[in-house]
């Protein structure tokens, strides 16, 4: 049994950790909602995008002088998997469930005799995944220091995934990141970037059925707006990517307070049934004392 | 008075503008064009420039924009940017900062129309400054 001063220490410091986490679930809190405010605000540039790129893709469908971007190299030999995760830890199993999915798929990948090349956003994707793939990992970006995310970091992520794209390094690139759904769900989401993967925009309403006239030409502005498409989804990722973070480590330090308060409780108890059980001891000693005289 | 019609500018960041106006006069690639109420369906790339807005109440905004796409059907007009600020805040550093963003871009590209692409858009830019300080 633990004495008496040793139980004590204990509890104070549990009583510390049980403050840190508590502060910590606040700041994550104010932070999330931060994260979703910016994650919100972003949205309607993305679905513009999608919208008009949606529009002038459909007229390139099946065509052979659609812009690579759109249409592929034509094989699907070199994959490059830009794994977006956090830079901090401490945020529940966040960053583990992105590194998961990213490992399985470069599994899949490589059991299938594909070259695989990484590129990690955030240093704890780049920490975890280079223990087993560390020379898979070509470049990684770390966002450390960066307060709130802008359209300039994805910028410089999607620039990176251009400029080895028109060397040719690889032919297909899916983008990893967590996708927030809510406080307590944050799913982990594989998302190709290139070639382009047009989702059917359903809006004859607005723009569908219209005859549009384009200048320069259509070619021309899809040339010019698809690498600002993957900028796009690389931005809307990390944005998803920082809501998740903010929303996984709140209710993980919730659940640490939680813990911390339990533990509280479980070491009080014994601290007072060995308080009294002291008492008791020495009590009993004075009155055998007092009876042998 | 000109008939209104819906107005949305829409950097990656936020909704920066949604308004009825009257006009919107846009920096196109290919030259400047204005927008008024029951304009063809129209989409055009932008070049650095100035947009000038002429709100319903005959109000009228200024603001820059980099790298963008205007998108005119029936519905109203969409500006995306890549990045939009208001004249009125625009600071000589901020300009600097978007001259060197340009250069950088030059001097990273990769082949020849790249290289071409980015050049302009810093040519561009230059222009801009150049007609700011004059204005």
């Amino acid at each position: 049994m633990a004495s008496l001063k040793e139980l004590k220490n204990r509890i104070a410091s549990v009583k510390a950790t049980q403050k840190i986490t508590k502060a910590m679930q606040m700041v994550a809190a104010a932070k999330l909602r931060r994260a979703q405010d910016a994650a919100e605000a972003a949205r309607p540039y993305a679905t513009r995008m999608a919208e008009v790129i949606g529009n002038l893709a459909t007229g390139f469908a099946g065509r052979d002088d659609a812009p690579a971007l759109l249409g592929g190299t034509g094989k699907s030999q070199v994959h490059l998997l830009v794994v977006a995760t956090a830079e901090r830890g401490l945020c529940g199993g966040f960053n583990a469930s992105i590194v998961r999915l990213a490992r399985e798929h470069i599994r899949k990948l490589l059991a299938e005799g594909k070259t695989v090349k990484i590129l990690t956003v955030g240093k704890k994707g780049a920490d975890s995944l280079r223990r087993d793939y560390g020379n898979l990992i070509i470049d990684r970006v770390e966002l450390r220091g960066v307060k709130s995310i802008g359209f300039d970091n994805a910028a410089d992520v999607a620039a990176k995934v251009m400029a080895l794209f028109a060397k040719g390094e690889f032919d297909v690139c899916t983008l990893f990141y967590s996708r927030f759904r809510s406080v307590i769900a944050q799913i982990p989401t594989a998302k190709q970037l290139i070639p382009a993967k047009i989702e059917a925009t359903a809006t004859p309403a607005t723009s569908g059925t219209a005859l549009y006239d384009y200048e320069p030409g259509e070619a021309e502005i899809l040339e010019d707006l698809l690498p600002r498409a993957v900028a796009v989804q690389v931005f809307t990722a990390l944005l998803e990517n920082a809501a998740s973070e903010q929303g996984a480590r709140m209710s993980a330090m919730d659940n640490a307070t939680r813990n911390a308060g339990d533990m509280i409780n479980r070491l009080s108890l014994e601290y007072n049934r060995s308080r009294q059980a002291q008492i008791t001891k020495e009590l009993i000693e004075i009155i055998s004392g007092a009876e042998a005289l | 008075m000109a008939a209104p019609f819906k107005f949305e500018l829409v950097s990656p960041e936020r909704l920066l503008l949604s308004a009825e106006v009257t006009q919107v006069d846009l920096p196109g690639t290919e030259g400047d064009f204005g927008v008024l109420a029951g304009h063809a369906p129209f989409v055009a790339t932008l070049r650095p420039g100035i947009a000038t807005v002429t709100k319903s109440g005959g109000e009228v905004v200024k603001i820059f924009v980099r790298g963008g796409l205007a998108d005119v059907s029936p519905a109203g007009l969409t500006v995306l940017a890549e990045k939009a600020i208001p004249v009125s805040e625009m600071k000589a550093d901020q300009i600097a900062a978007e001259i060197a963003v340009a250069e950088t871009a030059v001097a990273n590209a990769i082949g020849e129309s790249a290289r071409q692409a980015a050049a302009l858009k810093l040519a561009q830019l230059k222009d801009l400054v150049g007609s700011l300080k004059a204005a």
